[in-house]
């Protein structure tokens, strides 16, 4: 087979440009342990309200925070909102959302910031996160789930960690 | 020379898919004007999204699977000289392609299909529709058995010689559709089916989204291969030179079909489903299967300079501006090329493991596909059909100079439209809904891109409308002329190539290795596991 010399390095140009960017990722996930939400745990989405996790009233911020000293948050995700409607959290703490679906397909990001997962029906999201910054965010449904998919919000306020207090119990925030 | 039956063959099947891409854009054009809000009485998220169901129904199953089948048909016939094999069984193909289409439309403009591009269980859609998609596909396969009996009977009575390019590249597609379109094609069978027909009650929402993935991904070098052909076969002659080379040509073709089969997994970054460890694997699939377009941009470009400095090009720049830029292949060449190279750069993000979460089902994913489908693929279909109508017709192209206002309206379209929702994804916009009224200040900042939208939406419908009117006056009123020999498709230079750049055998095999490889366990695993499915759900 013939391969031009021009082409043979150009050839190298791009293995190695696609060898960077792949160095890039392996760096950030293996020694960073940066990795997509990826929580293979299953549910039974037509009973969460029976469920030890997902019942009314074990939603929202939980009371405890987990052994690792983050503040977890349990959603439920449903035609058209996240359950809690409004939770609040402290700012520069690890956060870590756990989420199931009651009905259909469903997404959720927060804008201009790395939270992000499908809410996989028959599925637990598992996603860990840290805000920066105090403020306001809305959570959105970015999966099509349904005629009223546009109206599927929440919403998330970020406090600075002085003024945030743990709840005494699930679900009832803020 | 195609004979009469071929043209007619190519004919039908092109016009259906240009018929399908014209009312597309008219369904584009609404869903930008509704999604501004600006016209109040248009506003219905029901229309909305059995309108953007049917845009993406029509865009990415009927036009691309009908121009590929008709493209295929006239280029087995003019390379390899031969008319088509088995022609009752090329029009059954169409004929059941066509029917699929018919009934998947019904149900979709009812508004009884909403369940977009992608399917989406546990909505449900009418069964109707699920048989419509699955006939389409079925057709298709015709073709492909097609395409790959006239590859080896050629190959038998041409013994040491090497299959001429455009014929390899479309065996090369077809053997790529039917891995490809397996996924798909269990999902509907097993899974999505039996469940719409209420012979079972739920179904596997893990289990159908990872068969949709297999699909979701080669699906796009289907459709990108006929756009490559053209850059590989048409454009260097077109532009005055010859390709840089054949060989490499034909690794890169080879080279997506094994690699670009087992990586779609990178669409499900976001789900709970699958485990990192997949994940990461099919990332390094995916920037794997940038190299052949990396080979391809090289070689294309190589040829251009090629032609730009015969034509009296000076310096390291000089001959873009020599290169014959009133050609309508060339133009389209370039401007194909510069929305590769914007849409290659939006899907190194997307592509990038943990990066994506930043734009996953954001408007920045639409605006990146828009670039390399509807700009980069697209763009080059339309070429085609500017080159191939005259010969199959046997008419001169209507007009050459309306040719060139075609294109250039359709790639500034295109950029008016795809630069705002960059724009938009990065400021957290979901794609997929059909208004921007969230009751939050962060949204109000969304306001003008969407404006902004609507009049590349307008240049876009435009520049459909004039396509479809150049074929047709070209077909119906055009002046009859001779059709000149095209060497790139009627009598290509073919190199000497060794064996296993001539043979699909070896790579089957491989391929079938890095399918068990990477959805082996990933599929099994949902017979294993504990998994609880839902029922169906209306909108
Ligand atoms: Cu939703």
């Amino acid at each position: 087979m013939h391969i031009d010399i021009l082409e043979r390095k150009w050839l190298y140009v791009a293995l190695g440009m696609v060898a960077l960017f792949v160095a890039a990722i392996f760096f950030t996930a293996v020694v960073r342990g940066i990795h997509p939400p990826s929580h293979v745990e299953t549910i039974d989405s037509a009973s969460l309200h029976l469920s030890e996790e997902f019942a009314e009233d074990k939603l929202g911020v939980q009371p405890e925070l987990l052994a690792d000293g983050s503040v977890q948050v349990r959603l439920v995700a449903g035609r058209y909102g996240f359950y809690p409607r409004e939770f609040e959290i402290p700012a520069q703490k690890t956060i870590r959302f756990r989420l199931a679906s009651m009905d259909v397909l469903h997404g959720v990001h927060i804008p201009m910031t790395n939270m992000s997962t499908m809410v996989v029906p028959g599925f637990v999201s598992e996603i860990t996160t840290v805000f920066p910054k105090p403020g306001e965010y809305p959570l959105l449904c970015n999966e099509y789930c349904g005629l009223g998919h546009d109206h599927m919000w929440s919403k998330m306020t970020v406090v600075a960690q002085e003024n945030w207090h743990a709840p005494t119990t699930g679900g009832k925030q803020p | 020379m195609i004979d009469a039956a071929t043209k007619k063959l190519s004919l039908f099947n092109a016009w259906v898919a240009f018929g399908a891409f014209a009312l597309a854009c008219v369904f584009g054009m609404y869903q930008v004007l509704e999604r501004s809000g600006l016209v109040s009485f248009i506003q219905s998220p029901a229309v909305y999204f059995a309108s953007v169901s049917t845009h993406g129904v029509l865009m990415g199953f009927v036009l691309t699977t009908f121009f590929i089948m008709g493209f295929g048909y006239y280029t087995a016939s003019a390379s390899l000289k031969e008319p088509i094999w088995n022609m009752p069984l090329a029009w059954a193909g169409f004929g059941i392609s066509l029917g699929g289409t018919v009934l998947a439309a019904i149900p979709l403009l009812l508004g009884k299909a909403s369940v977009l591009y992608t399917f989406y269980p546990p909505v449900q859609a009418n069964a109707l529709f699920y048989i419509g998609a699955t006939l389409l596909v079925v057709g298709s396969w015709f073709w492909c058995a097609i395409m790959i009996v006239m590859t080896v009977r050629w190959k038998k009575a041409h013994p040491g010689e090497s299959v001429p390019l455009p014929m390899f590249a479309t065996a090369t597609n077809a053997i790529l559709w039917l891995w490809t379109s397996a996924g798909v094609a269990l999902e509907a069978v097993f899974l999505l089916l039996p469940w719409s027909l209420g012979l079972v009650e739920t179904i596997d929402v893990g289990l159908a989204r990872t068969l949709f993935a297999w699909t979701l991904h080669p699906i796009v070098y289907f459709w990108l291969i006929p756009a490559y052909t053209a850059l590989y076969c048409y454009v260097p002659q077109a532009a005055g030179s010859k390709l840089f080379s054949d060989e490499l040509a034909r690794l890169a073709f080879l080279l997506i079909l094994v690699f670009g089969l087992p990586i779609g997994f990178h669409h499900l970054y976001m789900d709970p489903e699958q485990a990192a460890g997949w994940k990461f694997l099919h990332m390094v699939g995916t920037f794997a299967v940038a190299v052949p377009t990396l080979l391809t941009g090289f070689t294309v470009i190589a040829s251009l300079e090629m032609a730009g400095r015969k034509a009296g090009g000076k310096g390291l720049f000089g001959w873009i501006g020599a290169l014959p830029w009133k050609n309508p292949m060339v133009l389209a060449a370039i401007l194909s090329l510069l929305m590769l190279l914007l849409g290659g750069f939006g899907g190194i993000v997307n592509a990038s493991y943990a990066m994506n979460a930043m734009v996953h089902n954001t408007a920045w994913v639409p605006g990146h596909f828009h670039l390399i489908f509807a700009g980069t693929t697209i763009i080059m279909y339309l070429a085609l059909g500017y080159a191939i109508w005259p010969k199959l017709c046997g008419k001169a192209l209507f007009s050459k100079e309306l040719a060139l206002v075609q294109l250039w309206s359709w790639f500034i379209g295109m950029v008016i439209m795809t630069t705002p929702w960059h724009v938009l994804g990065l400021l957290g916009q979901p794609r997929r809904i059909s208004s921007v009224h969230y009751n939050s200040v962060l949204t109000l900042a969304w306001d003008p891109y969407e404006l902004a939208m609507i009049l590349g939406g307008l240049v876009l419908l435009a520049s459909a409308c004039l396509y479809v009117y150049i074929l047709y006056k070209t077909q119906v009123e055009g002046v009859a002329a001779e059709a000149t020999d095209d060497r790139a498709v009627d009598a290509p230079d073919t190199a000497a190539v060794p064996p296993w750049l001539n043979s699909f055998t070896v790579w089957n095999y491989l391929i079938l290795a890095l399918m068990v490889l990477s959805y082996g366990i990933p599929i099994a695993q949902f017979f294993f596991m504990k998994t609880y499915d839902p029922t169906a759900w209306g909108y």
